[in-house]
């Protein structure tokens, strides 16, 4: 049964981009039905896999019948299943919300002909990343996903966009280029790349070899990972793309380098001869990562640094190698895609009703649509860790298992990570009073002004500021007068006319990050589908508040047998001696 | 087996001149800098398959005489993926190119932005304590009501000594 299922989540998405390819731009229609059918069945297909792979173990398929050391391995297990759910389940919300962006939209400015396919295409290469048994299969998994990855980025062709994708674009080749080399260099060392077959012959390595190939392989997973000090591609790069791109992006991509990392650290090179780096790096990665949210005033780039930071904890769980440590880990990273996928879904929506992601120049978002305010807040706090929600319980489990170790770094890392999820708080919480409370009339614009006398020079400066104050006055005004029942409508009016009126007197200044909605905020209610999808990713992540028993079980289970090796490698060479 | 230098010389100069191609802020030269990357790691590959030998097609030659054909196909898979990779990037020079007229690696303004911002934060202060015309929009008349106050108090009583000797000056403009 498992060996017929596990192709599957790679070869669907990849018939499907064929298959959307085709009716493309003809029949729009049908091609969202498709897309979001192939996503579905991809889901029922993982959940399956998972529920076979937690009871029955680990599992490998060759691809292609090619005896094993020579062909394609597929492996299944505990770790793998998990990763596919709930990689599936995100994907699947994104993709409905992008559907109702789309429709919303009139498809303007995605391609929906290009968006669909490319969309599938990014799920393969995840799910090839996810099952893959050998390292160069691994490779080509992470090479499927991030050419995908680089056409939604550069979706439209902007030009913040096209900047935006040059740097994401060289940095992620640097870093394939850094794992090729890798796999070559263990190639050379051990004549295979089968990783079962190298967990079997690294270990006869002498130590420095074995050093020198797990650094390279470390350094090259972490670029992906965004691990510091290798994460200042990933704020520059993700804000720019459209909602629903960085919201997958987030969520997943940053996640099968930290899947890489686990894979490295406990099946290749499990005597734990990096784990003081990596705790250092994790330290590092959690503080000045979020340090990096604090300073920031767009709410795309502080969910961005939050993500950074948050990578932090998962490669703390990492590197104790122990079950307690991997089990908070695998629990966070499931954890963590689903809330940062959320979160750039609710940023997403933001844009669209104040017409700005800047915190600088939101305000009144709780008056002008409550659901909104209730969409931030849910996920913002399970992001912070605020009891019960299940960042709580990752966190919790990461620190319980930091002070279990013993040693006096992980305590040390006990300690950052709970400063980390303070300044956490800190962060979200001033998107929250400033963005949704704060009366938009009493948004700073100053900066906006500053910035423009500075590049345009002082003396057109002052110019536009008059005609701001003449157009401005009267939102201001209304503010007071506004009665209970109107309270809405006033203050969407009053968000839009400050936002014309600073629309006027920015114009001749690009943003720094072009993401302003041309159209403004919206003074319609938001697109029911894509309300209506954040909101089942929002219940999703609450649901990991209440099931997390069963999931952290299942986290134990996968950290067990990472940390027991052979049911992973049994496998594959259970299939070698099978006819 | 016979060690060969000309291999890893060859590799180490592809890298030397790959990494330094691809520090420049020209696009175009960092695409070059890739593409000799590329090529060195490929070369890494081919070496690591071990000491040359004749071509592993089946019935031409004996096993024992074949150089390892799977480092090939691994070279053959990575110089599609650095292929196709390559002309997608040189789109996206070109594409920079058409709209900002030039191919170099463009600075992040909002970096800039924030870098740029003072250390208090812009909610900490008082739009009252900046000249008017450094006031964000919308703050222009926040003691509005206390100017309107004291102008009131000061036409009202005019002609009534009072227990102050002046008023206290008017914090918002006057009009």
């Amino acid at each position: 049964m498992i060996s017929v299922l596990t192709p599957l989540p790679v070869l669907l998405p990849l018939l499907g981009a064929a298959a959307a390819l085709l009716v493309g731009g003809r029949h729009p229609r049908t091609q969202r039905t498709l897309s979001i059918l192939v996503l579905g069945s991809v889901l029922a297909v993982s959940v399956a896999l998972l529920v076979l792979a937690d009871a029955d173990g680990a599992e490998a398929i060759s691809v292609g019948g090619w005896p094993v050391p020579l062909g394609i391995v597929l492996v299944v297990d505990r770790l793998s299943a998990l990763m596919l759910v709930v990689a599936a389940t995100v994907a699947l919300g994104v993709l409905i919300f992008a559907v109702g962006q789309g429709a919303a939209d009139g498809d303007e400015e995605t391609p929906i002909s290009i968006f669909h396919p490319t969309f599938l295409v990014l799920i393969a290469g995840v799910a090839n990343a996810f099952l893959a048994g050998d390292l160069f299969n691994l490779y080509v998994g992470f090479e499927i996903l991030l050419t995908a990855s680089y056409v939604l980025l550069t979706l439209g062709g902007s030009a913040p966009r096209i900047r935006a994708g040059i740097t994401y674009i060289v940095v992620s080749l640097l870093s394939s280029l850094l794992f090729l080399a890798a796999i070559a260099l263990v190639y050379a060392a051990t004549g295979t790349v089968n990783l079962a077959q190298l967990a079997v012959r690294l270990a006869e390595l002498p130590e420095g070899t074995q050093l020198l190939l797990q650094s390279v392989l470390l350094i090259a997973f972490s670029i992906k990972a965004a691990v510091f000090p290798l994460s200042a591609w990933l704020p520059d790069s993700y804000p720019t793309a459209p909602a629903p791109v960085t919201a997958v992006f987030a969520g997943l991509l940053t996640k099968v380098g930290v899947y890489a990392v686990i894979r490295t650290q406990t099946l290749l090179f499990p005597g734990g001869a990096l784990d003081g780096v990596l705790m250092w790096a994790a330290l590092a990665t959690m503080l000045i990562g979020i340090l990096g949210a604090v300073a920031q005033t767009d709410i795309r780039r502080i969910l961005s640094f939050t993500l950074v930071s948050h990578i932090g904890y998962m490669i703390f769980g990492i590197s104790l190698a122990s079950q307690a440590g991997l089990a908070g880990a695998i629990f966070y990273v499931v954890h963590h895609i689903a809330i940062q996928t959320t979160l750039f879904l609710v940023a997403g929506l933001v844009e669209r009703q104040g017409g700005s992601t800047s915190v600088d120049r939101l305000g009144g978002l709780a008056t002008a649509s409550p659901v909104l305010a209730i969409l931030y807040f849910v996920p913002a706090m399970n992001l912070a860790g605020i009891p019960p929600f299940s960042g709580f319980i990752g966190k919790l489990g990461l620190m319980e298992a930091g002070i279990s170790d013993g040693g006096w770094l992980p305590v040390v890392l006990v300690a950052g990570g709970a400063v980390t999820s303070l300044l956490t708080l800190l962060a979200i919480s001033r998107v929250w009073t400033r963005a949704f409370w704060r009366p938009p009339a009493q948004a700073p614009e100053g900066d906006t002004f500053e910035a423009a006398a500075q590049d345009s020079g002082p003396e057109l400066a002052p110019a536009p500021l008059p005609e701001v104050q003449e157009q401005a006055e009267p939102a201001g005004e209304k503010e007071p007068d506004s009665s209970p029942s109107g309270g809405r409508a006033l203050a969407r009016r009053a968000a839009w006319e400050r936002h014309t009126a600073v629309a006027m007197a920015t114009s001749p200044v690009t943003d720094g990050l072009g993401q302003d909605d041309p159209r403004g905020p919206s003074l319609e209610p938001l697109p029911r589908v894509m309300v209506g999808s954040t909101a089942v990713m929002v219940v999703v992540t609450v649901a990991l508040t209440a099931l997390a028993g069963p999931l952290y079980g299942v986290a134990q289970r996968a950290a067990g047998d990472l940390l027991d090796r052979t049911p992973y490698i049994s496998a594959v060479v259970g299939l070698e001696d099978a006819p | 087996m016979t060690p060969t230098v000309v291999l890893p010389v060859i590799i180490g100069g592809l890298y030397a001149a790959g990494v330094y191609l691809l520090l420049d802020r020209s696009l175009t030269r960092v695409l070059l800098g890739f593409l000799l990357l590329g090529n060195a790691t490929n070369l890494l590959l081919l070496s690591a398959g071990g000491p040359s030998g004749l071509a592993p097609i089946l019935g031409y030659a004996e096993a024992d005489e074949i150089g390892d054909p799977l480092p090939q196909a691994l070279i053959l898979t990575a110089i599609v993926i650095t292929f196709g990779i390559a002309a997608f990037l040189l789109a996206l020079i070109y594409r920079s190119w058409r709209l900002v007229r030039q191919e170099v690696v463009e600075i992040d303004e909002e970096d800039r932005r924030i870098a740029r911002r003072s250390a208090t934060d812009a909610d900490d202060i008082d739009p009252d304590d900046l000249a008017p015309e450094d006031r964000p929009a919308m703050h222009e008349d926040t003691f509005a009501a206390d100017a309107d106050v004291e102008r009131g108090l000061a036409e009202n009583y005019a002609g009534i000594p009072s227990d102050d000797v002046d008023l206290p000056p008017t914090r918002g403009r006057n009009r």
